[in-house]
């Protein structure tokens, strides 16, 4: 049976699509942003999470490690993550989790008795699900049959992506769900590789192609500081969006509240701060966007 | 809408000012003039005439207060925030008036003049015969047990029953009109054929009386005003005081005649119910935008009145309101409705008589006035029903969202459907609404009362101690069995049972005698005036003389049982992850050195709230036995009885009574309120939290509370706004009773940072990203605890 990884269900999400939706968010993604606020989405397996102020200093996690790769020092659990094969069986010990799995795997029916509870609050403010991640498209077999299991029951359905995808799976998808989120960050394919690890291009023409296709897509783009507001990218952005026909872009200024998570899985977090956008450089970003022939929508639109 | 200036006028920025500032008192007169009264009349009249005849001294001689520059009149002390107190209820000791004068919060300044009165002439007169004493002499020894070991609160041990709420009568008739009919129905009595009709014409005398009282009471006010207007060297100001006197030369003599007529006669009212007795939940005008709608819109027409002036004159009543501090309260009663807030709340919006939806222009103007106020008096909600428009649910959201808790939201069909299930009229019960907190009544025709908080989790903790309290091992219910000798989950929810119909035999056993005392001592013939069928029937709203005679009990804790039920059913029944012996002796040691126990009782046990069926049936259980246990019992007035599922702050009281608990709530700590999930555990959002409550039968009782915490951030914009409103109407749906909205403030989030384990609900959302509180680090913390005060700033 297939089964997807999934991170978080966040029921009452009112920014990632129409309506009041929930967002199913689907592990592993191909990018590795700087700037990234969900670092737990990237790897496409389960992984743990350390808090180590909530630590009792029970030691159950070290007793349910079978590889021996927990121990508890002084300030909590710590994690050999060289010697841990993401069984998760110290998140499962641990009373006060302190420890946590992030990654739980759910058959398409399992999901679909979790998202649809809150069908009633679809039917009543026009919303639906939304899948984001991570990338969702990264799970291609299983988000297609999620996708037929809420399009039988005419749920609305939205996919949030960076496009980095091949374009048979974005076709095939773009045929079951209602809209698309399309995140376009950078557009210059050094700058690209460079601060997502990964080229430009796919994304690129998979926009032009998905539009094309006739599927709703809504672009949105973060703007982070130093990394991708210089007027060169924004410029490239408004040709990309008239090149392909669209008008309109959401600006989703950045926001370091993730930060905190790279400490939690025990990595670097590279950039060290960017400070969020002030609304004076928000203001210049879009100032420029609209002169360029681009509409701005807020995320009220 | 057009586009007036909004915001307060100079008159009403001073007059709120002194409403706000004034610092609150204690005033002796109302006692002093009682006391008189009592001294001339006791034992020489009936009650009713005995109560009609202290209302006329009362009105006779209380001191009238015109405020300067103030448009309506009237104060029920001898100025703002003086709050007179009740001696034939609750007589204060000398120690009550200390406490009441040096207590923290709620406080009032006590005079030594005043303590001086008390000491002289009040307590010596009113010591051992005032209600309060009485009923705890009359209550059994294990009412009394069970009321000091926090099993339930009694409402009535030193407040009059009340909880009721102004029809449309007083927008009909002038208090001369309903004396004619008084006479008509006293010419008609047999004194000689019927055994009932002495006692009527006792009543119907009294209640002719009380009308004459108001009358005189409302002439005191036209001659002050005329005597001011003499001395007046403001010409402006001189006529607004020969308005005045006309105004109340009219009312509430008279129907009122306009819009301004219409206000101060309900003030009038709202002064003599309030007077006449403690009542609780003061006095309420219910449907005050449908009353107002006629006048406002003939006003208009005539060019008398401007929606600026009508929108003054609505400004200037809210502050005759809040100058109205809810009488100290005393002991048990003051740990469970600990505030000045004195529950008038005016309900807007919801459908006419004929089911039309009610919505007018006035509702619009009340939305602006309770936003402008910002006063903690009168409370407000909004009655939604499906015809509403969605404008008013978003001006009503635009105040919600504001964050200082007004106005709370309602659905009118399930107000109407429970009114309807206790067999109301259809006409009767559209035009019911909410008071108090949440309570469903018919307004203007009903005497709903409530009786008391019950404290459902001390019965299961009883339950688990084989009938004793295990604060003093003292025994007080009865022996069931321990949770191993019941051997099954389902064995042990019958023996919840049976200890719960033995506490509520014992509660309702103590209401019985209570209400009769009311009857026959302490009837309220003003109030009896203002409630149909009082007039009719010749008998007092404290005997059964309304239309409708509904007694509450409310239910509290019922997010805490279900956990707690919840922990008990996986863990001891099913899983076997605790023996009861292990259990047991980690209550008993309030969990002491067993945090690693304790934690995994709390993460691994379903709790209310998360739209989890494990734990949602249990409470769906819970509530039909307390519901089947209490409700369609007969009162003494020939009413029934109900639930009710509130708590005002009682939870907090209710907690402080119980040890640890088996969802691993620490000794002590407050129990869930109204039917909020506890504390900090649900943890799927707002919308799992409306799918768990809506699975409790909200039809069946009178009313329930739901509370909803939010950051600013997730209200705001436009999308925030739908979202909000879009969420209150799919509540509705599933027919939900009420809901209100906390707007977490920074202060909130600091209390977050210092007890995470109390705010594990607690999402904060930024733009695109949000997470619980809890996950962010201490600086990330700060950073949104300093936006949000500028958020609501």
């Amino acid at each position: 049976m297939i089964k997807g990884l999934i991170f978080n269900i966040q029921r009452y999400s009112l920014h990632d699509g129409p309506g009041i939706r929930t967002t199913v968010f689907l592990k592993g993604c191909p990018l590795d942003c700087w700037w990234c606020q969900n670092p737990e989405s990237i790897s496409p397996d389960p992984d743990i999470m350390r808090q180590p102020d909530r630590c009792l200093g029970c030691r159950s996690c070290v007793e349910a490690c079978p590889e021996g790769a927990v121990r508890v020092g002084e300030t909590g659990p710590v994690l050999d993550r060289s010697l841990c094969v993401r069984c998760l069986q110290c998140a499962r010990a641990c009373p006060a989790e302190a420890l946590e799995a992030v990654g739980k795997e759910y058959t398409v029916e399992e999901l679909f008795q979790e998202a649809m509870k809150d069908r009633f609050i679809f039917d009543n403010s026009g919303g639906g699900i939304t899948f984001s991640g991570g990338e969702p498209l990264m799970q291609p077999d299983f988000l297609e049959r999620a996708l037929k299991a809420f399009q039988k029951e005419a749920v609305h359905t939205v996919i949030d992506t960076s496009g980095y995808a091949p374009w048979p799976i974005i076709e095939q998808m773009a045929a079951l769900a209602d809209m698309f989120l399309y995140d376009l960050k950078l557009i210059n394919d050094l700058e690209s590789r460079r601060y997502t690890g990964i080229s430009s291009r796919l994304a690129l023409d998979n926009l032009q192609c998905l539009v094309g296709h006739g599927a709703p897509v809504r672009v949105r783009m973060p703007v982070i500081p130093g990394i991708n507001d210089h007027h060169s990218n924004i410029d490239a952005v408004a040709e990309t969006l008239i090149e392909c026909g669209l008008e309109e872009l959401e600006l989703i200024p950045y926001h370091n509240y993730g930060t905190a998570k790279y400490a939690r899985l025990d990595l670097e977090y590279l950039p060290g701060t960017i400070e969020a956008p002030t609304a004076e450089k928000l203001g210049q970003v879009k100032t420029r966007l609209e002169t360029r022939g681009i509409k701005i929508l807020s995320e009220d639109d | 809408m057009g586009e007036e200036i909004r915001g307060m006028n100079e008159r009403v920025r001073k007059l709120r000012q002194q409403s706000v500032n004034t610092e609150p008192t204690i005033s002796a007169e109302r006692a002093i003039l009682v006391t008189e009264a009592y001294r001339r009349y006791e034992g020489k009249v009936s009650a009713p005439v005995l109560r009609a005849l202290t209302f006329k001294h009362l009105m006779e001689n209380k001191t009238i207060c015109i405020n300067d520059d103030e448009l309506i009149v009237g104060e029920r002390g001898t100025g703002p925030q003086a709050a007179p107190t009740y001696p034939e209820l609750c007589c204060h000791t000398l120690d009550d008036l200390d406490v009441i004068n040096n207590r923290k919060t709620i406080s009032f300044k006590v005079s030594e003049e005043v303590k001086k009165i008390q000491d002289e002439t009040i307590i010596p007169f009113w010591q051992g015969r005032s209600i309060r004493d009485k009923i705890f002499c009359r209550m059994s020894p294990e009412w009394l047990d069970c009321y000091e070991a926090g099993l339930f609160t009694e409402f009535m041990e030193q407040r009059a029953p009340g909880h009721t709420v102004a029809g449309d009568k007083i927008y009909q008739q002038g208090l001369l009109d309903m004396k004619e009919e008084i006479a008509d129905h006293l010419a008609g009595l047999d004194l000689a054929g019927d055994p009932d009709a002495m006692a009527r014409k006792d009543q119907l005398e009294a209640m002719s009386i009380c009308a004459d009282a108001l009358i005189t009471f409302a002439g005191r006010h036209a001659q002050k005003a005329r005597e001011l207007a003499a001395e007046e060297n403001n010409f402006a100001r001189k006529e607004e005081l020969l308005q005045i006197a006309a105004v109340c030369d009219r009312v509430p003599a008279h129907a009122p005649g306009n819009f301004r007529e219409a206000l101060q006669y309900y003030w009038f009212v709202h002064l003599g119910v309030i007077t006449e007795l403690n009542t609780w939940d003061a006095f309420c005008p219910g449907r005050l935008d449908q009353h107002l709608e006629p006048f406002y819109y003939n006003d208009l027409e005539r060019g008398s009145l401007t929606r600026d002036r009508a929108r003054e004159l609505l400004q200037c009543f809210w502050i005759k309101f809040n100058n109205q501090p809810a009488p100290p309260k005393v002991g048990i009663t003051l740990q469970e409705s600990g505030t000045y807030t004195d529950f008038a709340n005016i309900n807007l919006g919801g459908v006419k008589p004929d089911g039309s939806d009610g919505v007018n222009e006035v509702t619009y103007l009340l939305l602006e006035v309770i936003d402008e106020m910002r006063l903690l008096q009168p409370s407000s909600n909004v009655q939604v029903s499906k015809k509403s428009p969605d404008l008013f649910l978003k001006q009503a959201g635009e105040v919600i969202r504001k964050g200082w808790g007004q106005p709370s939201v309602f659905n009118a069909e399930a107000v109407i459907a429970e009114l309807l299930a206790q067999g109301k009229s259809l006409v009767d019960a559209r035009c019911g609404g909410a008071s108090g907190c949440v309570e469903t009544g018919a307004f203007g025709k009903e005497s709903y009362i409530l009786t008391g908080y019950f404290n459902l989790v001390k019965v299961l903790e009883i339950t688990l101690n084989g009938g004793r309290n295990p604060a003093d091992g003292k025994m007080l219910g009865l022996d069931t069995g321990s949770p191993d000798q019941l051997g099954s989950f389902d064995n042990l929810l019958d023996a919840f049972e049976k200890q719960l119909r033995y506490f509520i035999d014992i509660k309702i056993a103590g209401n019985q005698a209570i209400e009769k005392l009311y009857a026959e001592e302490m009837p309220a013939p003003f109030l009896s005036l203002i409630i149909d069928d009082c007039l009719k029937n010749g008998k007092d709203y404290n005997a059964g003389g309304a239309r409708y005679n509904t007694n509450y009990v409310q239910g509290v804790g019922i997010g805490t049982i279900t956990d707690c039920l919840a922990a008990l059913k996986k863990h001891i029944y099913e899983e076997k992850n605790f023996t009861w012996d292990e259990l047991s002796g980690l209550l008993r040691e309030n969990f002491r050195g067993q945090e690693t126990r304790r934690q995994y009782l709390i993460n691994n046990t379903p709790h209310y709230g998360n739209d989890d069926n494990y734990a949602d049936t249990i409470m769906q259980d819970v509530f039909k036995r307390f519901h089947r246990t209490v409700d369609g019992r007969k009162t003494v007035r020939g009413g029934t009885y109900r639930i009710n599922m509130l708590p005002t702050t009682c939870h907090v009281y209710f907690g402080s009574v119980i040890g640890a608990t088996p969802d691993g709530r620490p000794a002590g700590m407050p129990l869930s309120e109204g039917i909020s999930p506890a504390q900090g555990v649900d943890l799927q959002g707002p919308t799992a939290v409306i799918k768990s409550a809506s699975k409790m039968d909200h039809l069946l009782t009178g009313g329930t509370l739901l509370n909803m915490k939010f950051t600013p951030r997730v209200l705001s914009g436009k999308k925030g706004l739908e979202s909000l409103i879009r969420l209150i109407r799919a509540y509705f749906i599933l027919d939900g009773h009420h809901i209100q909205f906390n707007v977490i403030d920074a202060e909130t989030l600091r209390e977050a940072q210092k007890n995470p384990e109390q705010y594990r609900n607690l999402i904060v959302r930024v733009a695109g990203y949000s997470d619980y509180f809890n996950n962010l680090n201490e600086k990330l913390q700060n950073e949104i605890i300093a936006r949000t005060a500028h958020e609501l700033g």
